[in-house]
């Protein structure tokens, strides 16, 4: 009887392991084959056309993506790291707790709530869109993530390489970025990466904040153009063209979160000695 | 034995004449509200080899710790008395802390080298404190200091290898290398072999005995056996009293202390 049931529950498992990668695998498929076609050269390299004509790109919301991104990323690392080594650090005063606490909500603020909020604080006194809130808002969604991932990769530095670099004679400050950061740089770096891979597909925030260009968009303070709101703009429109290329755009974001893990993996791998 | 008798007949003689490198005076400790160390007076003499012996919880690696101060970075830690190394004490508020950590070096139980080369795992507290003058300078002191550690000849090819692909006996050689560099004028050792296989811990204490000619050194050690083989002077402590502190081949020999009889006799461990 037992027999069975150590059978039972295995097929179980198995089971729903096929029915879950299969799930992905047929998402990342049906995504494959309709966007595979539409990505070419003047996807990367073109404008949208005018609606009702053939063809065009999204060269502009490609860059568009791609200039928030850095800016966000710009913006959020040194104010998260800063907080993840003062939680690390000096982490047990009230004001350490209320620190902490604060992060585990923003984490788990809805993505639209953050772009509503930029809107409030930047775009309407601005009396724009523009790329800056669009950035600022992704800062935002990036930061609680990367407080924990960097607080947790400090906090597995252990404490006597720490005490070790102090008892040469270092002062704290340098103990801190020469040995203490430098030990956990891997984990720190695998964390900014799959901030960075969340924040590349969100397309809430921008709604309110970065809205959307058709084209170029060389300065900051203006309206721009970003891949998942072009996806989503092109995807709800009546034509097949513009359908076709959401497809395409779609292939790239999930190309891209791909391209991330991988470097993930590659910075995380041990070294052989 | 003729060094024995020497020694007895000297003995008023040779404690006068012995620099006190370290004197803790009337010396309390608490980690908040505990206390850890009561009434601590001991005087180490300079350029020797001092064991802090007793069971766990003695309080012998807080007493270490607190000659480089490696205690203040604990929340809640308080001195009440006189720490004083040379003559100056070093809970003064005038010191600096950094600079005292560079005269007091230490080396820890578990090995520690850091994320770096060889080379720079050597060389980080020197261009710390500015100790080099040239980079031709720096490669000699860091070779200089590997030689000490007596580690000179298994890396001298490979020094830009990360220092975290050596074997544990020798990432400990390196962290006493490491030390070794800044020149201190005390190394505090907090159970430095514990950690390493038999023939590890007999070349460290190999490159220990080595060190009295230059340096003040003070191991915390668990193993009695070590500490009569390495140490010339031995410190016995129990529950955060200072119960007896003499020359290493009196305390094993002729212990004057009831408690300190029983421990070494492992009556309590």
């Amino acid at each position: 009887m037992r027999k069975f049931i150590d059978k039972l529950v295995f097929g179980l498992c198995s089971l729903s392991t096929v029915l879950v990668l299969g799930i992905l695998f047929l998402i990342l498929i049906y995504i494959l084959l309709n966007g595979i076609t539409s990505v070419n050269l003047d996807f990367f390299t073109q404008l949208p056309k005018p609606v009702g004509e053939e063809g065009g790109g999204m060269a502009n919301a490609i860059l568009g993506s791609a200039i928030m991104v850095v800016i966000a990323t710009i913006i959020s690392v040194p104010v998260s790291l800063a907080a993840a080594i003062y939680l690390a650090e000096f982490g047990r005063g009230k004001i350490a707790v209320i620190t902490r606490f604060m992060v585990d909500v923003l984490a788990g603020v809805p993505s639209i709530v953050i772009g509503i909020f930029i809107y409030t604080i930047v775009v309407l006194p601005m009396q724009r869109f523009s790329a800056i809130a669009g950035a600022l808002a992704l800062a935002m969604i990036m930061v609680p993530t990367l407080v924990r991932a960097t607080e947790e990769a400090i906090r597995l530095v252990p404490q006597t390489v720490k005490e070790a670099g102090l008892a040469l004679g270092a002062p704290y400050w340098r103990v801190i970025i020469e040995i203490v950061l430098v030990s956990a740089h891997k984990a720190i770096i695998s964390g900014i990466l799959l901030a960075i891979a969340r924040v590349a597909g969100e397309t809430a925030p921008l709604l309110f904040t970065a809205l959307g260009n058709r084209f170029f968009v060389k300065v900051l303070d203006r309206p721009i153009a970003s891949l998942p709101v072009q996806i989503y703009t092109y995807a709800v429109s009546p034509y097949d063209d513009w359908h076709r290329q959401a497809w395409a755009a779609t292939f790239l974001l999930v190309m891209f979160v791909l391209l991330i893990n991988l470097s993930v993996r590659y910075v995380t791998r041990n070294k052989s000695s | 034995m003729e060094k024995n008798i020497l020694k007895e007949a000297n003995e008023v003689d040779n404690k006068t004449a012995t620099k006190i490198e370290i004197e803790a005076s009337s010396f309390n400790f608490f980690y908040g509200a505990k206390q850890a160390l009561y009434n601590i007076n001991i005087k180490i003499p300079e350029k020797s080899i001092t064991a802090f012996i007793g069971p766990s919880g003695c309080g012998k690696s807080t007493l270490l710790r607190s000659i480089n101060r490696m205690n203040d970075i604990v929340i809640g830690s308080r001195v009440e008395g006189k720490m004083l190394l040379n003559e100056q004490d070093i809970y003064a508020k005038s010191v600096d802390v950094v600079a005292l950590r560079r005269r007091v070096g230490m080396v820890f139980q578990k090995s520690t080298p850091f994320p770096k080369s060889i080379f720079e795992n050597v060389a980080y507290g020197v261009k710390i404190n500015g100790l080099a003058k040239s980079r031709k300078h720096l490669q000699e002191i860091v070779e200089q200091a590997l030689k000490q550690g007596a580690l000179w000849d298994e890396v001298k090819d490979r020094l830009n290898d990360s220092a975290m692909a050596l074997s544990g006996g020798q990432q400990q050689r390196l962290c006493i290398a490491r030390t070794l560099a800044v020149m201190p004028e005390v190394i505090l050792m907090d159970e430095p072999c514990s950690a390493l296989d038999p023939i590890a811990t007999e070349k460290i204490e190999q490159l220990i005995a080595e060190l009295r000619e230059k340096y003040t050194v003070i191991i915390v050690t668990h193993n009695m056996q070590q500490a009569t083989r390495v140490s010339d002077y031995t410190g016995f402590f129990l529950l955060g009293k200072l119960i007896e502190f003499d020359e290493t081949e009196k305390i094993f020999t002729r212990p004057k202390e009831k408690k300190t009889e029983d421990y070494i006799t492992g009556r309590f461990g």
